[in-house]
């Protein structure tokens, strides 16, 4: 993968740069030595290394301004980072990048019941949110698969979605308010504990936009109260078109479960072998589908979904009776990446949005595309959203396999946009997808967007050769 | 006034524009925010087409001239809806352009969001005639940055919009309401944010201080709304014993408070959005001044209503101020729209990212000047 070339003169001046950030930050908030600048060269998409120049560690959002100040005045790119989850590579360092790591900042500052808010700092855990506010019977909804490990900022940064956003919606829906660090160092404070922009939108413009246009340093979070209970049923099916067939068929009679996820046969095998949640294996084709409510609330929508299921002749079909066994059902898909994992230690994880109707065309063609390059895929679906994760089983021992591997995926992504849908529905485009922006946009709305960017950023420093092709 | 036909026909007319032009679908909003001064008028009015409709998708696409009970009547035919419920207090020649141009979201906004929540693609011509989309027909999409977001709620001052594709939701078998009387707005509003921090699914909160009613409305299958709305009576006996509301009583209710019929509108209106514990500070804070009003969203939605000069308006902005919340002036004469702030001032530094993104949307300045702020 091609990288902009490092500024000669920021790398000539590295210790001093590293003097200078020394200066302005407790000692232990500076990292600069080879060894401890390893866990920071690489993120969630692993095929890619680069250490940075350095890395800093704020506390608080004073030194995020110091330290942007410091960069800004230097002419410094600057790489933000969470947990380093992305699998896009969106925290990929450059050579000559000073990476800015939110994580010390992991503070809750003020929780709210009544007006049903949270405010907290970038720092904290997805996962930390909903622990925070548990015990009232709240909860913060997004839940991507990485949610004990990524951090707040990050899903802000990648407008993070998960296996609940059919009813709950993405980050960018559960958000009320912003605080952010400009490349000039500049606070910008956006939203607040009410609902709607009296003016611009700045708050779903930054949200998603990638630690392009500044760094987080709070982020207020709308918090929901947690259903009285929640049920999830698996059906299995002997081909993905009858389970495509039975996704639209369930949609189309007025219910909107909670999820409904959509795992094709390879997915079932590696997840049922890690999870042991009674997957059925002879099926083709697996949904779970989740429900919420009471008790009795939630029989009554299984068996409204279970009577639509059964039109589509499906060869098994399980009402989870306990919460342990929803627990077992959900551990199994939630641990898909590392049960494929477990076939093939290397595989890409993609993320393609399509419009629904498209699902049984789109797999066969994956299918195909499996056949053509002779790597293994299983896919795991968002289905009543349209979010799909192909995982394509490589050799990352054999460069080849892995650059065939690469061109494969880039196969799906523009299959899914040639389909209506898009490149990415959740993990955002990073460094993986950067190249492939022109498959999906025109030369002018590309512009469009670099004008935003640069209007926020002038000289292109912030997580610089992400986002947008490489000009 | 130009009102072309087709997409191609705007971006012509963007080109060849001598000067600011007007943006507008049908203008039904003309009276709301800053007076616009432009010798031209570019209307969408006549891009009435819904492009897309795939209910077993949840989408649908409408070019930005189809009138907002267009699409309406077209979602009905297969028992879907608009998610957020945009009010039609400006008649029925409302455009969806416009909904989407003003994020216009009525009561189910506190459950099911924004209608900028609900836009997944925009088509639009920016102020070099460039035709451009973004988003796009799926539910999830974080490819790029969020402009069809950022142009939601715009107000036509970056773009004009061509064609919006967004999210819709099947109606729900049945709507109730649980009505709880002569609280006053304080205590009322305790009981929204009662019924909100609830696991019943409010989807809409409302208090109606003439009245003294507190409303809290539940939709899904009819059995789910009978237990819901008993329990949600149940768990909030404490603020008295509560009347339960069926299907079609709710309809017309929640109709009503989504048009602001009880809104006796004077010659000003406002809307001020604000946490939603804050909205009965508001309501009183301007009461001596003759501002009258009622809350939506859990408390967080005030509308008010009261005389048009600059005292009152500043009054009703300071109390959103003091609230931690923001205003929009959404009628007045048009002198009194041209002299005040009619949406709260930005910080210098958002002041000049924001006029550095408008110069790269519309580098002639020509689209809707003032209408968010004088120049």
């Amino acid at each position: 993968m091609l990288q902009p070339a490092p500024k000669p003169d920021v790398l000539a001046k590295r210790a001093e740069i590293i003097a200078g950030l020394r200066a302005i930050l407790p000692s232990d908030a500076v990292i600069g030595d080879t060894i401890s600048l390893k866990p920071y060269e690489t993120d969630g998409l692993t095929a890619y290394k680069q250490a940075p120049l350095a890395v800093v560690l704020p506390s608080d959002e004073g030194q995020v301004v110091a330290v942007m100040r410091f960069c800004h005045l230097h002419g410094i790119r600057v790489v933000p980072r969470g947990a380093g989850t992305s699998l896009s590579g969106g925290a990929l360092p450059l050579e000559d990048a000073v990476v800015v790591g939110v994580m010390r900042m992991n503070r809750i500052l003020e929780i709210n019941y009544p007006d049903r808010y949270a405010v907290v700092q970038p720092g904290v855990t997805n996962i930390g949110i909903t622990q925070a506010v548990q015990d009232e019977q709240f909860f913060y909804a997004p839940d991507p698969s990485s949610q004990l490990a990524c951090m707040i900022g990050g899903n802000v940064s990648m407008n993070s979605g998960g296996a609940h956003c059919l009813k709950y919606g993405v980050t960018a829906n559960n958000l009320l308010g912003l605080r952010l660090v400009t490349i000039e160092g500049e606070v910008l404070e956006i939203g607040g504990t009410h609902c709607d922009a009296a003016g611009y939108d700045w708050l779903g413009l930054i949200t998603g936009s990638e630690g392009q246009l500044g760094i987080l340093t709070e982020v207020t979070v709308r918090i929901l109260r947690s259903p009285e209970g929640a049920r999830a049923m698996l059906a299995g099916f002997d081909s993905n078109e009858v389970a495509g067939a039975c996704v639209d068929a369930i949609i189309s009679s007025g219910i909107i479960p909670v999820a409904l996820e959509f795992m094709d046969r390879p997915a079932i095998h590696a997840c049922e072998d890690f999870a042991h949640a009674g997957y059925p294996l002879e099926a083709e084709a697996m949904l779970i589908i989740e429900v919420e409510g009471s008790e009795q609330e939630q029989t009554d929508m299984l068996r409204r979904i279970r009577d639509i299921c059964a039109a589509y002749h499906p060869i098994s079909m399980r009402v989870s009776e306990t919460a342990e066994e929803s627990a077992a059902i959900w551990k199994g898909r939630k641990g898909a990446f590392g049960a494929v994992g477990r076939i093939s230690p290397d595989y890409l994880c993609m993320d393609g949005t399509i419009p629904t109707s498209q699902l049984p065309n789109v797999l066969r063609r994956i299918g195909q595309m499996s056949d053509d390059y002779g790597l293994k895929v299983a896919n795991i679906f968002h289905a009543g959203d349209g979010n799909l994760h192909p995982l394509i089983m490589f050799n990352a021992n054999d460069p080849e396999s892995f650059h065939k591997a690469e061109a494969f995926g880039a196969d799906i992504l523009c299959l899914c946009v040639e389909v209506g849908g898009c490149l990415t529905g959740e993990h955002g485009v990073g460094v993986e997808k950067r190249d492939l922006m022109s498959v999906q946009f025109s030369p002018a709305e590309l512009a469009q967007m670099r004008g935003i960017k640069t209007a926020f950023d002038p000289n292109w420093l912030l997580n610089p050769a992400k986002v947008f092709p490489l000009q | 006034m130009i009102a072309p036909e087709t997409e191609q026909d705007i971006a012509e007319a963007v080109r060849g524009a001598e000067g600011p032009l007007l943006v507008q679908g049908n203008g039904t909003k003309a009276g709301m925010l800053r007076p616009v001064q432009a010798a031209a008028t570019l209307s969408t009015k006549n891009l009435t087409r819904i492009t897309l409709y795939a209910p077993n998708e949840l989408v649908m696409s409408a070019q930005a001239g189809t009138r907002l009970a267009d699409i309406e009547a077209e979602l009905a035919t297969a028992g879907q809806q608009m998610i957020a419920e945009p009010p039609h207090i400006y008649g029925e020649d409302q455009t969806i352009g416009g909904i989407v141009a003003t994020n216009f979201s009525g009561p189910r906004r506190v459950m099911g969001g924004a209608m900028r929540d609900h836009v997944l693609g925009v088509r639009a011509v920016n102020g070099s005639g460039e035709i451009l989309h973004f988003g796009g027909r799926v539910l999830k999409n974080v490819t790029g940055l969020d402009v069809s977001k950022f142009l939601t709620g715009s107000f036509g001052t970056l773009a004009v919009m061509t064609e919006v594709t967004f999210k819709v939701l099947p109606v729900t078998e049945a709507t109730g309401t649980v009505v709880l009387h002569g609280l006053d707005a304080a205590r009322g509003v305790a009981a929204l944010s009662a019924g909100l921090g609830s696991p019943f699914s409010v989807s809409g909160a409302a208090y109606l201080p003439a009245e003294q009613k507190t409303l809290l409305r539940i939709e899904d299958f009819a059995v789910s709304v009978k237990y819901r709305t008993e329990k949600l009576a149940a768990q909030l006996k404490e603020f008295g014993a509560a009347e339960i509301l069926g299907t079609a009583a709710s309809k017309t209710f929640w109709r009503d408070i989504r048009d602001c019929k009880m809104l006796d509108a004077g010659e000003a209106v406002w809307r001020v959005s604000v946490p939603p514990s804050a909205g009965p500070g508001v309501l009183r804070a301007v009461e001596a001044l003759g501002v009258t009003g009622f809350l939506d969203w859990g408390g967080g939605l005030v509308w008010l209503t009261g005389p048009a000069d600059e005292a009152t308006h500043a009054a009703v902005c300071a109390a959103a101020k003091a609230a931690r919340g923001v205003w929009w002036l959404m009628r007045a004469p048009e002198p009194l729209r041209a002299v005040v702030d009619v949406v709260p001032p930005e910080s210098p530094v958002l002041a000049a990212i924001r006029r550095r993104v408008e110069e790269k949307f519309d580098p002639r300045g020509i689209f809707n000047p003032g209408r968010l702020r004088a120049a």
